[in-house]
């Protein structure tokens, strides 16, 4: 928690808007955050995750995102990786891309450990790390079943 | 492994097409226990490739934190006539690919 | 004197009613009051949320299409001793279409002097029939792979047909079976079928918004099972749900269970492979 405190301080003074994670990150949230970015800041507005505010089912969540990049071969996007702040793995899943991709879009189904914020994240061929998240509710089945 | 690799048949050059992906696979979390309580192993596919007209177009390292019955869909800009190649593999090192063709009009 | 007038009127319908109601029954033979009455049946996915009519409503990104597939493939294996099932029924588009509508059924006796009671055959069951007798094979177990995909493959090509199980004399006494037991109260939450799928379809449970519980759907992909399954596998969870005792798969009061699913469920079209939570 303190290491998370002073990486948003310094991340803070380059952000043009910080954001607060909503509860303290579950699994190993901050060291794949870190082997990821190398604590570098991460931007807000050009990516947008879509998800369901309300999953029918924790272990198949659908799950959008679209990063705003001209896809060129001097701009584009590499990574995208998806995170939770829940699940015992908090890498979900790193996706490469470049130029050949015409558009920085990807669309994927992910398990979700219970109601908790997932985060989308894209490196930009400049280097500069871009992020969005959301709360997804998941709740237990109604009728629990066998497996 | 039974798998879906879909490309449009047809496309005009430089339009950006999408590609999906659906393969039969459990993606064991190695969380979960079956009936004789014992832990079952993880086994995910944790390396998945796609090539086009001699180009890596799209790589996803995947985790257990992906869906079992794993659903890609990514974009890439119809190029050249030819074949879209899938290729990946498991925690157990079975291999899997598909390949699906696309037919590009100037 | 307006009481009375009324009176007189209200004895004037009741009589009108006393006659008009035996030659209403003798025109439609209803076996019994439907508790869910016909003009009410909705299908699953006005209980379903967007995505998941999303998954089913494409071929191609439908998880349920990889078993559909391998049934497919399974379609045209020669088998055994025997030939494939498309040696003796072509293309199952043909020749299946219309078929997984009208089961669960009782099967054809071969013996015309039977005196046993015929069996009432779900389409698994009724695969795995023509798989001893006519291929030579042991039957393919409960929800094994290639049972699933061929009997997804199979209900696949009714798909959009209505229901059309028809409950005649013989099939009555099997009929009334299925209709107890889903009036039957059992489990530690001693509840019925009844209970939340006829008296609180559309009402929230947790999250979920409760569903009338047609069988048009199956084999399904279900999200919480991470794969395709049959009917019966849901009843079974189902029961679990209640926690009741899961009555075994192949059991001919699951059979009779889905014979009365499927009758409740009037002209509901087939929705197999369908997608649900």
């Amino acid at each position: 928690m303190a290491a998370r405190r002073e990486f948003l301080a310094s991340a803070a003074a380059l952000l043009a808007a910080p954001w607060t994670p909503a509860r303290a990150a579950q699994g190993d949230f901050d060291a794949a955050l870190r082997a990821l970015t190398f604590g570098s800041p991460l931007g807000d507005g050009r990516v947008q995750l879509r998800t369901p505010r309300l999953a029918d089912n924790g272990l198949s969540v659908p799950l959008e995102v679209r990063v705003d990049s001209p896809m060129t071969p001097a701009e584009h996007v590499l990574r995208i990786a998806l995170l939770s702040d829940r699940n015992p793995r908090a890498l979900i899943a790193s996706f490469g891309i470049g130029p050949f991709a015409g558009r920085a879009m990807v669309t994927t189904r992910v398990r979700l450990s219970g109601s908790q914020r997932v985060w989308a994240l894209a490196q930009l061929s400049d280097g500069s790390w871009w992020q969005d998240s959301a709360e997804v509710e998941v709740t237990e089945s109604a009728c629990l079943d066998t497996p | 492994m039974p798998a879906r690799l879909l490309v449009p048949e047809r496309a005009r050059a430089g339009e950006v097409v999408a590609v999906r992906v659906l393969i039969q696979h459990p993606m064991e979390t190695g969380f979960s226990h079956d009936m004789a309580g014992a832990l079952i192993a993880r086994n995910v596919i944790h390396t998945l490739v796609a090539r086009y007209a001699g180009q890596e177009i799209f790589r996803a390292e995947m985790g257990s934190g992906i869906a079992a019955n794993p659903l890609l869909q990514f974009w890439t800009i119809a190029r050249a006539s030819g074949a879209i190649t899938l290729e990946w593999v498991d925690d157990r090192g079975v291999r899997g690919s598909a390949s699906a063709s696309i037919v590009v009009e100037p | 004197m307006r009481a009375g007038a009324r009176g007189i009127w209200r004895w004037h319908w009741l009589m009108a009613g006393c006659i008009a109601v035996p030659f209403g029954a003798s025109v439609q033979a209803e076996p019994a009051e439907r508790l869910l009455p016909l003009a009410a049946v909705r299908p699953a996915a006005r209980f379903s949320s967007a995505d998941l009519r999303a998954l089913q409503a494409r071929d191609d990104a439908n998880p349920a299409m990889l078993w559909v597939a391998q049934g497919q493939a399974l379609w045209r294996t020669p088998a055994g001793a025997g030939a494939s099932c498309a040696g003796c029924h072509g293309d199952a588009a043909v020749s299946m279409r219309g078929v997984a509508a009208r089961y669960p059924a009782l099967e054809l006796s071969t013996d015309p002097a039977a005196i046993a009671p015929a069996r009432l055959l779900n389409l698994e069951g009724r695969i795995n029939q023509c798989r001893s007798r006519h291929q030579g094979l042991a039957p393919w177990p409960a929800e094994s792979q290639p049972l699933l995909g061929i009997s997804a493959y199979v209900a696949m090509q009714s798909r959009g047909q209505p229901l059309q199980v028809s409950v005649d004399a013989a099939i009555q006494p099997y009929w009334e079976r299925g209709r107890a037991l889903y009036l039957q109260r059992s489990g530690q939450m001693n509840l019925a079928c009844t209970h939340c799928h006829d008296r609180h379809w559309g009402d929230k449970l947790l999250g979920e918004t409760i569903s009338q519980g047609h069988g048009n759907g199956y084999p399904a992909y279900r999200l919480e099972w991470q794969g395709l399954g049959s009917l019966q596998r849901r009843l079974r969870a189902c029961q679990s749900g209640i926690r009741a005792e899961m009555l075994p798969f192949g059991s001919p009061a699951l059979v009779e269970l889905e014979l009365f699913l499927a009758w409740r469920a009037g002209t509901l079209a087939v929705e197999t492979p369908a997608v649900r939570r």
